[in-house]
């Protein structure tokens, strides 16, 4: 079995970005960048399967800058095979619809049996791209997976649900997108970063695919959000709900 | 304009997701069809033809759409877009699997998690976990929206609309449901809920959520959430999760308790209407952004706080 494993570069989560004085977007200048974290636990969910003996290929893809091969490199090391990046301009953001569309022309090509990706960015918080693929390829999709199971031509999906936990079972092949309990993915060691620069990386275009990644929404404008002012200290649980009951009047 | 609106309701029970999506559609201005999509479904039906704005309940009514499954849902709804300029569904897991597979079968892009409609092509959205907010127009012929259900209030049950049967697809087939393993409670849902009150890393154990926090929880009337050291501990089940990625929430009331306030919890509770933080660390980062602070140690702090609330006749 091949897996195929999207990943994305983003602000890595613990920084704290600065929006642009001119409300054009986020400062990116000299900000680190890392891989998606919802795609490392893709990418180590693949790697899981393949060490069970479940599937002998994983193959990786990225849609961004030139930067984002050090992504794909850092998925290799965690146990991938090889990679693939489809290049795009810098600073050119792509929406989740024409990542799609590039992502169905790479699955004809490689022809996986399974796609795992992240549920969501944390960049552009948009939440989907793998419902977008499992659409325009016509495969079943089982999202915010907290478990997989792997039976004989179906998967079974355990997904976090508002209420609780579903179960749903996919015919294969599928689309899968991760939540964070699904695994803790491990931290590459050296000698796999090593062996990760000497596995293949091929470099495409959009229009290698015929995809055009023209945004189909405006952006107007990115802002601040409205800060909280930090309120006031009180000395005792009683002068807590006394100021709850009249001066907030919530209780 | 047209729109049609996709009702979240579990077991015939319409959710209360549904209403605050509603007062989102109706800031867009336009008829509203509200789509119950299920089996066995007609009182989540009548529920829904009560709310004010709704123009037209249609209801589609199968076996293979009992479980909501985005397969089924998603054939039910794209023939059903010829007739509507707009799909608009809260972003709740129900809504955020579904509409991405009806807007990519449109070939339009989706608008995730509105907080704000600014007018009828523009909206307003969090991004980076709500640490920016964006500002989006949506030239689309037809446009697909998720709506971010703590940024609307619910609308008023007085309406009576017309309920419609409509004839669903046959089943897609391509997934099965097996089954669901749903935490019950008698409290408020987490998501809507008018008070809430979660618990940090600080309550050390589950059997102190039991203990202390959810007294004074059931003493206000309020829901029970969490913080995600607090869910990664163990403490609790990843549902009462509130943050960057878990539920994002918006209560009249919501009382931080034992939780020292990451950004990602923040990102999920800071445009409550009055946050209150209970720490016994005073320097705890929860208290820049509580409107009432009480440094204290919170295993004597909640029992007193269930005693007074009891006393006062809360």
């Amino acid at each position: 079995m091949k897996i195929l494993v999207p990943v994305k570069r983003v602000v890595d989560f613990n920084v704290k970005i600065r929006v642009k004085s001119d409300a054009s977007g986020i400062d990116l200048a000299n900000v680190k960048m890392s891989m998606n974290p919802f795609d490392e636990i893709a990418v180590e969910e693949a790697v899981r399967i393949k060490e069970k003996g479940g599937a002998d290929e994983i193959v990786i893809v990225s849609v961004g800058p030139s930067k984002t091969q050090e992504t794909v490199r850092t998925a290799l090391a965690i146990g991938a095979d090889r990679g693939i990046l489809v290049e795009t301009a810098d600073g050119a953001a792509v929406e989740p619809l024409a990542v799609a569309k590039i992502l169905k022309a790479v699955v004809e090509a490689e022809k996986p049996d399974l796609v795992i990706l992240g549920k969501q960015a944390i960049d552009d918080d948009c939440n989907q791209t793998g419902q977008m693929l499992a659409a325009l390829l016509g495969w079943p999709q089982g999202t915010f997976a907290s478990k997989l199971v792997l039976e004989s031509g179906s998967l079974l999906v355990t997904r976090e649900v508002d209420g609780g936990l579903e179960t749903v079972r996919l015919k294969m092949p599928a689309i899968v997108t991760t939540d964070l309990r699904l695994n803790e993915p491990r931290y590459p060691s050296l000698p796999n970063i090593m062996k990760a620069k000497k596995k293949p990386l091929d470099v495409k275009k959009p229009t290698d695919f015929g995809v055009d990644v023209t945004p189909r929404l405006k952006v107007l404008r990115i802002a601040e959000p409205a800060t909280r002012k930090a309120g006031v200290k009180v000395g005792s649980v009683a002068e807590l709900v006394q100021k709850l009951k009249t001066e907030a009047g919530v209780l | 304009m047209a729109i049609l609106l996709l009702a979240e309701h579990t077991n015939g029970a319409l959710q209360a997701a549904t209403g605050r999506a509603v007062s989102a559609a109706k800031a867009l201005g336009g008829d509203i069809h509200v789509l119950v999509a299920g089996h066995n479904c007609k009182p989540a039906a009548e529920a829904a033809a009560k709310l004010s704005g709704v123009a037209k309940v249609l209801v589609a009514d199968a076996p293979h759409l009992e479980h909501g499954l985005a397969e089924e849902v998603s054939a039910l709804i794209v023939p059903l877009m010829a007739n509507y300029d707009v799909l608009v569904a809260p972003a709740t897991t129900y809504g955020k699997n579904v509409l991405p597979r009806v807007a990519a079968s449109l070939d339009v892009m989706q608008i995730s998690d509105i907080t704000k409609v600014v007018s009828a092509d523009t909206f307003e959205r969090p991004i980076y976990a709500g640490n920016a907010i964006q500002t989006v127009q949506s030239p689309e012929a037809k446009k697909v929206v998720t709506v971010r259900i703590s940024a609307f209030p619910s609308v008023a049950e007085d309406g009576s609309a017309p309920v419609e049967s409509i004839a669903a697809p046959a089943a897609v087939g391509l997934s099965t449901f097996e089954k669901a393993e749903l935490t019950s409670s008698d409290r408020p849902e987490l998501a809507s809920a008018r008070i809430v009150i979660s618990g940090g890393r600080g309550l050390q154990s589950s059997e102190n959520f039991k203990k202390f926090l959810e007294p004074v929880a059931d003493a206000m009337g309020a829901a029970v959430g969490a913080s995600r050291a607090a869910v990664d501990a163990g403490y609790v089940p990843n549902d009462m999760q509130v943050g960057q990625t878990g539920k994002v929430v918006a209560p009249d009331l919501y009382m931080a308790v034992g939780i020292s306030g990451a950004i990602q919890h923040l990102a999920g509770m800071k445009d409550s209407k009055i946050i209150v933080a209970i720490n016994k660390d005073g320097e705890a980062p929860i208290f820049q952004v509580a409107d009432y602070g009480l440094v204290a140690d919170l295993f004597q702090a909640l029992p007193e706080l269930e005693a007074e609330l009891k006393k006062t006749g809360q």
